[in-house]
């Protein structure tokens, strides 16, 4: 029997790469060998199982398991190409109501016992569905673009990390890692945008990550594979891929996978050689 | 592959997408909820008829619903409990 770590990926902004990098983070993870479970919370505008390539295959949802219309392993969808990662997906119901605290406390604590790791993907805002995904977490990633108002948001997020999560009313204190995405080395170098160490200083969360801007990131999307499957080669491929050893305890430094060099640039760099 | 991929104007996972995106909201558009209710009927019947040979575990039969462009195709999964022994 396992007992999950789970983890909340969460930012209150909505379009920093919260689902992106709960499909990779979690495909990550299932790629190394554990048993993982990816859950959509945005009820009402679900996303996940898009991002994942599971769209067509979706029968039931967190509402219909919550609800006691379907149960957990109905509702699970497992993944085409790996067998070990499950989708919990949202339901499309307008009902805010939908989720209700004790019903996803059940499904948390029924899922800890299936699997290694629970990944949660928040949906953006403060509201029901943001605050239940965080509810029962045990660590949460923090998704920053390195922008102002997102940065402003994710400090929010953190305050609720710190009082509204079961944990916080336990007297404990949540693990929190910060995931920076979208980010331009060329414009953090030129003071056109906020640097890594910014960012870091601004919320005092450790830094897991930091995804480069890259366009591997929409074709991963394009074909419904999360973008650790789709290509390893790829620079935000390679920025989680190594968040998820930190996340797994590896005590190595953060770097920032750069996009392959162009054509133009390679020809470049070899005459300069 | 489209004539526009022959001259790289446009990638293949645009089209990829365009076509995920066109099977997926069809479905939305019409979905009265009649899927989940016809697989939870059907597992319901399937655990019935096999139950009257074997011994099962209701958690044991999984359905599974693929929905393509002009098909959608149910696999059924069900462990068997002499297989589990073995």
């Amino acid at each position: 029997m396992s007992n999950a770590t789970v983890v909340v990926v969460t930012s209150g902004k909505g379009g920093v790469g919260k689902t992106t990098t709960t499909a990779a983070i979690a495909s990550a993870l299932a790629k190394e060998g554990y048993q993982v479970c990816a859950v959509d919370f945005d009820v009402g505008l679900r996303n996940l199982d898009l991002i994942m390539g599971a769209e067509r295959r979706v029968v039931f949802d967190l509402v219909n398991v919550v609800r006691g219309e379907a149960s957990i392993k109905q509702a699970l969808v497992r993944d085409k190409r790996l067998d070990n990662l499950f989708l919990l997906p949202a339901s499309q119901t307008r009902d805010k109501d939908a989720l209700t605290e004790e019903g996803v406390a059940s499904v948390i604590n029924e899922l800890r016992m299936y699997f290694d790791w629970v990944i949660c993907d928040s949906p953006a805002g403060i509201e029901r569905g943001a605050t239940l995904a965080m509810r029962y977490a045990d660590e949460a990633i923090i998704v920053s673009n390195p922008e102002v108002s997102s940065v402003r948001d994710c400090d929010r997020i953190i305050g609720l990390l710190d009082a509204k999560t079961k944990t916080a009313e336990d007297g404990g204190r949540m693990p929190k890692h910060l995931m920076i995405t979208r980010y331009d080395t060329e414009r953090a170098k030129t003071g056109d945008m906020l640097a890594t160490d910014d960012v870091v200083d601004i919320l005092s969360v450790p830094l897991i990550g930091v995804v480069p801007e890259s366009k591997d990131v929409l074709k991963a999307s394009n074909v419904g594979l999360p973008v650790t499957l789709s290509d390893e080669n790829s620079p935000a491929s390679k920025a989680y891929t190594e968040a998820v050893r930190r996340l797994l305890g590896e005590n190595i430094p953060v770097t920032i996978p750069e996009e392959k060099k162009s054509l133009f640039g390679k020809f470049f760099k070899g005459r300069a050689a | 592959m489209n004539i526009l991929s022959l001259f790289g104007k446009r990638g293949e996972s645009a089209s990829v997408a365009k076509n995920r995106l066109q099977i997926l909201l069809a479905h939305e558009r019409a979905d009265d909820g009649s899927d989940a209710v016809l697989i939870s009927n059907l597992r319901e019947d399937i655990l019935a008829v096999v139950a009257k040979r074997f011994d099962i575990d209701p958690d044991s039969v999984r359905l599974e619903m693929d929905r393509s462009g002009d098909v959608t195709t149910l696999g059924i999964d069900i462990e068997l409990p002499s297989a589990r022994a073995s």
